[in-house]
């Protein structure tokens, strides 16, 4: 087990270092020079070769990219050509926002994914199976920017129940836990919660609907168990299951909340992104992306070991 | 794919079956299709928008780019807008059908490009193996540990926007899933009884990989990427509804959401139609692919 959860700690070291040279590479993938969106277009050629060697940018590209991940290991992201202050403290308080979204997403998801796809599977074939399994197929294929404006549609604009915009009446980007709060949560997380809601609802009726036909629950009901005692042992083996799918949705609802976070203006890492990009801010982007896709690899570490403690034999 | 095919009829088969065994695997699958009325429908739909996409200037109904400042945001049926007009007074309906050009191309051709590069190295790195499998598949590793809509903004973000960066972005990002599944069946091809017998022929490694690995391997690569074009339909349109995309006056579903996203206090049911087509666009991918899946399938 501790062999195991090192050798996949040691995995994740090189995709982390993939990631960062992905990362650090976006600024080059881009049209014009690095500098070019700080620098006015009729600087002299003098000018920008000092802004080059003030930027390291005259160093060969591994050198750079030395100096770039050497500064990153002690938590720096450069300065954001936007605002001119660090990456990192613009980052901080977004990605909190953002997490809130994403945490919040993930439990809806998991709580009515979980119930849509054991009701499904409990009753594979039957009509409640069929409603449930076409709502996770509309779940997946739901454009998750449509359905937020059309909730805003529905209940800011019809309704009139519910706010459309922001984080707070008062336009505040911090996140107090206050009934405000909330009420500005509730559209932006049910607009994310779809896809994990459908994704689980997929995964947990295939497993229960496999589980049911293996013999060890014809055994247990020949032994004169309740079905609300089967239920638990059901509940039990497909836990491990829906618990990854849920850690592996957590990363791409952090990373992917761009768009939602766009209809509402949530002030949390998406718009961030947005701003970054059409600034032509690449520090910015580059940290934002950065972070996100860490996140991501460190989730996916957290799920394989927390999976492979609730069932041994995935550890091999 | 391979092993049900070459396992035959079983002892206990119904004679109807029997019969459809021998008409030989695709006329079965053919006859399978024909029996899944919402595979059906939805291949339907999805020529209807198709083809209505190919032929706009003879399908739509009007001028894609002539504005109106009096007609602006009609409700649908109103006068000849069946459905309505946008914040310039364009039509509704023409402008859906032409932004289909756009957002389909955006969608498909990402698949293809990854289908054609990602297949191509997955299957490279199956049947070779060894360090160039390592080198392969260590590398969409890398690009697997983002989350998808993120890488595919990441790369169109920085690239720049427009058509051709979306493409290559959303091709960047249905690479590694593709590679990943060509390798997975490769593997499990290259190691079956059969490529070994052909091994043994005077058949060159060349023959062995076109003809007996590819004919096998291509089905299940085929599906899988006809799934992704629902996913790829819904990020390319998210990357044009943040403004990554084409640039006004063209346009398709996810820059008309956009625009029209501010008018949802005037004309709500307006702004919520480009998002439907998207919505319908991709559905009728997803279930075509698992109608496709189940009928090709021949263990089910």
């Amino acid at each position: 087990m501790l062999f195991y959860i090192l050798r996949r700690i040691l995995y994740a070291i090189p995709i982390s270092i993939g990631v960062s040279v992905v990362c650090f590479s976006l600024v080059y993938i881009g049209p014009g020079d690095p500098l070019s969106a700080i620098l006015p277009a009729e600087a002299s050629q003098e000018i920008v070769d000092r802004m080059k060697r003030e930027y390291g940018l005259d160093k060969p590209l591994p050198v750079q990219y030395l100096v770039w991940l050497g500064k990153l290991l002690t938590g720096d992201l450069g300065i954001s050509i936007q605002t001119g202050r660090p990456v990192i403290a613009e980052l901080g308080p977004a990605l909190v926002n953002s997490v809130i979204l994403a945490v919040g997403a993930a439990l809806v998801g998991f709580g009515l994914g979980s119930l849509f796809g054991g009701i499904a599977g409990y009753n594979q074939g039957r009509p409640a199976d069929r409603f449930f399994t076409a709502f996770a197929i509309t779940g997946v294929s739901v454009p998750h920017y449509w359905l937020a404006i059309v909730l805003v549609i529905i209940f800011s604009v019809e309704l009139g129940w519910l706010p459309s915009l922001g984080m707070t009446g008062s336009g505040g980007t911090e996140f107090t836990f206050s009934a405000e709060n909330f009420r500005h949560m509730v559209l932006p997380v049910i607009a994310l919660s779809v896809i994990p809601i459908g994704i689980l609802a997929r995964t947990v009726r295939g497993a229960v609907s496999e589980l049911l036909a293996m013999e060890f629950v014809e055994a247990l009901r020949s032994k004169g168990l309740s079905e609300a005692k089967i239920l638990r042992h059901v509940t039990k083996n497909v836990a491990p299951q829906a618990l990854a799918v849920v850690g592996l949705q957590l990363g791409s609802l952090l990373g992917g909340s761009i768009l939602v976070e766009t209809v509402f203006a949530w002030p949390g890492t998406g718009l961030l992104l947005n701003n970054a990009i059409f600034a032509r801010d690449i520090p910015m982007l580059q940290g934002t992306i950065l972070v996100l896709a860490l996140i991501f690899v460190s989730l996916n570490l957290i799920v394989d070991v927390i999976q492979a403690s609730l069932d041994p034999r995935i550890a091999r | 794919m391979a092993t049900t095919m070459a396992a035959g009829p079983v002892p206990t088969v119904e004679p109807a079956e029997f019969v459809a065994e021998r008409r030989g695997y695709w006329s079965m699958v053919f006859t399978r299709l024909r029996r899944d009325p919402v595979t059906i429908v939805c291949l339907l739909i999805i020529l209807t928008i198709i083809l209505a996409a190919i032929f706009a200037p003879w399908v739509a109904p009007h001028d894609p780019y002539k504005t109106s400042m009096l007609k602006r945001l009609k409700p649908p049926g109103t006068d000849d807008f069946l459905l309505g007009t946008d914040e310039l007074g364009r039509d509704m309906l023409t402008r859906l059908i032409y932004g289909g050009r756009v957002s389909l191309f955006t969608a498909i051709a990402p698949v293809v490009m990854a289908l054609l590069l990602g297949g191509s190295l997955g299957v490279i790195a199956g049947f070779v193996g060894g360090k160039v499998n390592m080198a392969i598949m260590r590398t969409m590793d890398v690009f697997y540990a983002f989350p998808s809509v993120l890488l595919a903004i990441a790369i169109s973000g920085a690239l720049g926007t427009g058509i051709v960066n979306a493409v290559i972005a959303l091709t960047l990002v249905f690479m590694p899933p593709i590679c990943r599944v060509a390798e997975t069946v490769t593997t499990q091809v290259r190691n079956l009884d059969f490529v070994a017998a052909a091994r043994a022929t005077p058949a060159g490694t060349m023959r062995i990989l076109l003809v007996h690995v590819l004919g096998n391997v291509l089905g299940p690569i085929l599906i899988y990427a006809s799934s992704l074009i629902s996913v790829s339909i819904i990020i390319a349109s998210g990357l044009s509804f943040l403004g990554l995309g084409v640039s006004p006056p063209e346009a398709d579903w996810g820059l008309m959401l956009n625009t029209l996203r501010q008018s949802i206090y005037v004309a709500p049911l307006n702004a919520a139609l480009p998002g439907v087509m998207i919505f319908i666009t991709g559905m009728c991918f997803n279930l075509m692919s698992d109608g496709l899946r189940t009928a090709m399938d021949m263990k089910l």
